[in-house]
């Protein structure tokens, strides 16, 4: 199927959605999703940041769609013809999500262990206003520790159900879930009870925001002063290939790897997870690729081994000494 | 938010144990899931919390929403993510009688401001709040579909509409000397359209 | 006298029971159609007839109906939609109330049509009392045959529910109704698929509101060529309507569709005009959601040709100078009305029914009400209508289910024809609620 999106078209299997096949062009013409997650069935739809304009519906039927369209949750058809960045329709509404996300949100991001690594940053960053129109009091909710592992600050929370989703997809058993409605929802579990499974430490990989933090990384540091490394060990509960944040020797907090649109490449156990955390239990493969535009990309060299030997070679070239050798 | 509604209830596995729907109960119960498919007993949620919550003092207590997961063989969280959806469960307790007086436009252009604020001094009460007997407690509702017969409160499964302060007496009156717990499932409804 | 098809009998005594319904001329349909009639036949009827789906929506239904998907082996349902909710509209509870057999007459024929083996009638938690009167009803229908194995010794046997709801307006719309009616959190699904295809249980399914199931009987009765010559152009047959406000005679009243509007507010057949001899300020015409219009613009289209009640006439104009006919809730408000402060109501009933799923809604709605709550207060600033009207415009169409659009559109309209009384407030820093000293009037202490 043949959909063109921001102008440029692109060949696609029957199925998939809008969101897939922009990413499939590449990150100029992806919408921003906070919600949708490729590997968790039905999620999507409810961020509404990923929303893209329907120019034509189909080669069969071109009438454009009434509405902008959650681009996670609409398959393209033959013929398709989408707007994202190039609608100034969609970047003044998209403009308005990221409003309605900040609203309520604390801005706490000096305190919070998601700085950095947050979606939200990003997206406030790339596809917000550096204004608020709003005035009044923010929602508030206390921190709730869920269990020792898991810390869930509500405040920080978009409501974009990945969790749950986690919690049932991926998990043995849900245990918590959204409550209450409407701008009092939350995320819960039933009466405080502790999320302790094999793998319920995934939710806090999924979760876009600073509301799942890992309390075994609690402020012990700023992400970007951590160097991530990709490094695996044998695990008999799941792949054991995670990425490890290295501190100087030093593990300071293991999660799963991720890719280029931040999602899970593999979900991880909580062993690997939180058992694991000397450098010595694990194989260590190499610096995790970093994206550019990140924060933590800063003072991270993926190449260093590479970049060594290309400078060795310079030296010899000029006669220096072996930096190896060095007295 | 969070703590005040469900972090500073506790589970009391002793109270828990004594929670059991009575044999009427329970035969309406068993009566609502034959409605459905039986793999899908889950849909008698909503009736069965109605149930519950009239049988059980008038709301959904912790260990009266796990009481309910068990009997429709669901997960705690699946009922506690229910319940908290609706606004006719009670996740607090709350007085026999509860008043839920509408305020939306049609009952607002009618005077609802002016019934909610009588009702407020004469048990001295706040919106939100019980008497300190437990007889009543008093909350405002979202339209209740009695525009025609505004202003109009609910109390259990009764409505009370065209509403004057006379009106009002009577009924505190008349709920106070009956002293009984009013529930949405209470087959002696009242109305009057 | 316009005619009258569905509530005509309303006030015969115990017509409530089967046996007073049946002696006039109940069930009569069901005969009709499962005698003499295909299921495919009585679709046609419905198609032809032009009903147009009482909800709000008005998506005819015969299209509705021939939509829906009709696998071998999987059961198909009839949902009816009895959650209504929508401020200024109780019609279907009147119906119910005093005929329920109406509509259960309406939920076997419709699922002959359908081929549905069992149906369900969504009703809202708060009339529980009224499920119970259905349920009753029901009960007698069984007795006498008209339910269970083999209606009327034909081959169509069919069972209806009720199922009561727990208090949420978002379980009006179709989706977050299905999901109620499994049990789950009223949650708007994402749509596709829709639930002509998977819909309860994810079987096919249609949900049509109580009024449109009541009327599939006249239709069956008359034929739909007959029904469909009540009416004007595509707004055929009768409807009903909840009036309410300052009026003189609030209540549930049967239309032909397009009588004028002037003649239903001020005529003594229906609301019998304004109550104390006051002036009409603005009328919502079909439910909260619908776009409010000062007198002027109600009575006359922009075009000063009268309004008539259809759904065409009414939507006259767009929204820049007409509304819709919705729901049929009818509130009219007097002169001493605060359009400003009536918003308030619907926008602080809007925030408080939002579901929280998709995040204009869930945070938009609560904005406004904060918003409208500074007028109330006197604190509101006149670049706050500004704000209001942006916030409106980034909610409407931005959001999963059309609750979005329903907040939005009467702040929208509130603002586009009375923005002088939001200025107004907002440069004398004061809101002064005239009206209620009217209000106190009636309430007698």
């Amino acid at each position: 199927m043949k959909v063109t999106i921001d102008g440029v078209e692109i060949d696609v299997p029957k199925g998939t959605t809008i969101l897939q096949a922009a990413r499939m062009i590449g990150p100029s013409v992806a919408p921003p999703a906070m919600c949708y997650y490729t590997k968790l069935k039905t999620s999507g739809g409810y961020c509404r940041t990923c929303i893209v304009k329907v120019t034509k519906g189909s080669t069969a039927n071109p009438n454009p769609m009434p509405k902008p369209v959650a681009s996670c949750r609409t398959e393209v058809m033959d013929g398709m013809e989408v707007q994202n960045f190039t609608s100034p329709e969609i970047v003044e509404a998209r403009k308005g999500v990221v409003e309605f996300l900040l609203i309520n949100h604390p801005l706490d991001c000096p305190v919070c262990d998601q700085a950095g690594e947050c979606k939200l940053q990003d997206l406030g960053y790339e596809n917000g206003s550096a204004k608020t129109r709003y005035e009044f009091k923010r929602r508030e909710f206390e921190g709730i520790d869920i269990g020792d592992k898991i810390k869930l600050h509500m405040t920080r929370c978009i409501l974009c159900y990945r969790c749950v989703k986690t919690a049932e997809q991926i998990t043995e058993k849900r245990l918590h879930g959204v409550v209450h409605r409407g701008d009092a929802s939350e995320i819960s579990t039933y009466i405080e009870q502790v999320i302790d499974n094999d793998f319920s430490g995934n939710v806090i990989d999924v979760c876009p925001v600073g509301a799942l933090t890992d309390r075994t990384f609690r402020f012990k540091q700023r992400v970007w002063f951590t160097k991530p490394v990709d490094a695996h060990r044998n695990c008999d509960k799941c792949c054991g290939k995670t990425r490890v944040w290295l501190k100087g020797e030093e593990v300071v907090r293991v999660t799963a790897r991720k890719d280029m649109w931040d999602e899970v490449e593999e979900f991880i156990c909580n062993s690997c997870r939180y058992d694991h955390k000397k450098k010595s239990d694990w194989v260590i493969e190499g610096p995790s690729h970093i994206s550019r535009a990140s924060v933590i990309s800063q003072g991270h060299y993926e190449h260093l081994n590479e970049l060594k030997v290309e400078a060795m070679k310079h030296q010899k070239a000029l006669g220096f000494m072996d930096i190896d050798k060095r007295p | 938010m969070g703590a005040e509604v469900h972090g500073t209830q506790s589970f009391d596995k002793k109270k828990r144990a004594e929670i059991k729907f009575s044999d009427a109960a329970m035969a309406e119960v068993k009566e609502i899931i034959s409605h459905y498919p039986p793999e899908r007993i889950k849909s008698a949620l909503l009736p069965v919390l109605h149930i519950a919550q009239a049988e059980f003092g008038g709301w959904l207590s912790p260990e009266t929403m796990d009481y309910v997961a068990e009997v429709l063989r669901i997960k705690p969280i699946e009922v506690f993510e229910v319940a908290s959806f609706y606004t006719m469960f009670h996740l607090k307790p709350v007085g026999k009688c509860t008043f839920e007086v509408c305020q939306t436009s049609s009952c607002w252009l009618n005077g609802a401001e002016d019934i909610v604020k009588y009702i407020e001094k004469k048990l001295n009460i706040k919106v939100g709040e019980t008497t300190r007997d437990g007889m009543f407690t008093l909350k405002t509702a979202e339209c209740l579909g009695s525009c025609g017969t505004a202003p109009m409160l609910q109390c259990g499964a009764s409505f009370h509409e065209n509403l004057t302060y006379d009106k009002v007496d009577k009924l505190i009156e008349k709920y106070r000397s009956e002293n009984r717990l009013r529930s949405y499932t209470d087959k002696d409804y009242q109305n009057t359209l | 006298m316009g005619r009258k098809l569905l509530i005509h009998n309303d006030k015969v005594p115990n017509i409530h029971t089967l046996e007073v319904y049946r002696a006039h001329g109940g069930y009569a349909s069901v005969e009709k159609a499962l005698k003499n009639m295909t299921p495919d036949q009585v679709t046609d009827e419905v198609k032809k007839s032009g009903l147009r789906g009482r909800g709000g929506a008005g998506f005819p239904t015969g299209l509705k109906w021939s939509f829906l998907a009709k696998p071998e082996g999987v059961p198909r349902y009839l949902v009816c939609n009895a959650d209504e909710s929508e401020p200024g509209t109780f019609k279907d509870r009147y119906l119910m109330e005093v005929i329920p057999h109406a509509l259960i007459e309406g939920m076997i024929t419709s699922s002959y049509a359908l081929g549905a083996k069992a149906s369900y009638i969504y009703i809202r938690g708060e009339y529980f009392y009224v499920a119970r009167i259905v349920e009753a009803a029901i009960k007698e229908a069984y007795a006498a045959g008209w339910l269970g194995k083999n209606i009327l010794g034909t081959d169509f046997s069919h069972d209806c529910y009720v199922q009561v709801g727990g208090g949420a307006y978002i379980c009006g719309e179709e989706t977050a109704l299905l999901e109620s009616l499994e049990g789950k959190r009223g949650n708007p699904r994402i749509k596709p698929p829709f639930p002509a295809v998977a819909g309860l249980w994810g079987c096919p399914t249609v949900v049509n509101n109580v009024e449109t199931i009541a009327a599939v009987c006249p239709i069956v009765m008359m034929g739909g060529e007959e029904y469909a010559k009540i009416g004007i152009g595509k707004s055929t047959g009768t409807k009903l309507i909840s009036a309410s406000g300052h009026i003189n005679k609030p209540g549930v009243y049967e239309i032909e569709l397009g009588i004028p509007v002037e003649e239903f507010i001020y005529s003594e057949e229906y609301c019998g005009g304004i109550r104390n001899g006051k002036k009409m300020k603005a009328v919502v015409a079909g439910g909260s959601s619908v776009p409010i219009l000062p007198t002027e613009l109600i009575l006359k289209t922009a075009k000063g040709e009268p309004r008539l009640m259809t759904y065409e006439s009414l939507g006259d104009g767009g929204f820049q100078t007409g509304t819709m006919l919705g729901s049929g809730g009818f509130i009219v408000m007097d002169e001493d009305t605060s359009i400003v402060k009536n918003l308030f109501t619907f926008t602080r009933f809007y925030h408080h029914e939002s579901c929280g799923q998709c995040s204009p809604c869930r945070e938009g709605t609560g904005w406004m009400e904060k918003i409208l709550k500074k007028f109330l207060n006197g604190t509101a600033n006149e670049s706050d209508v500004e704000l209001l009207w942006d916030i409106q415009s980034k909610i409407e169409g931005k959001t999963i289910c059309p609750l979005g659009e329903a907040a939005a559109w009467p702040v929208a309209a509130a603002i586009r024809h009375f923005k002088h009384e939001f200025l107004e407030i907002a440069r004398n820093k004061k809101f002064v609620d005239v009206s209620h000293y009217n209000r106190l009037n009636k309430v007698t202490a």
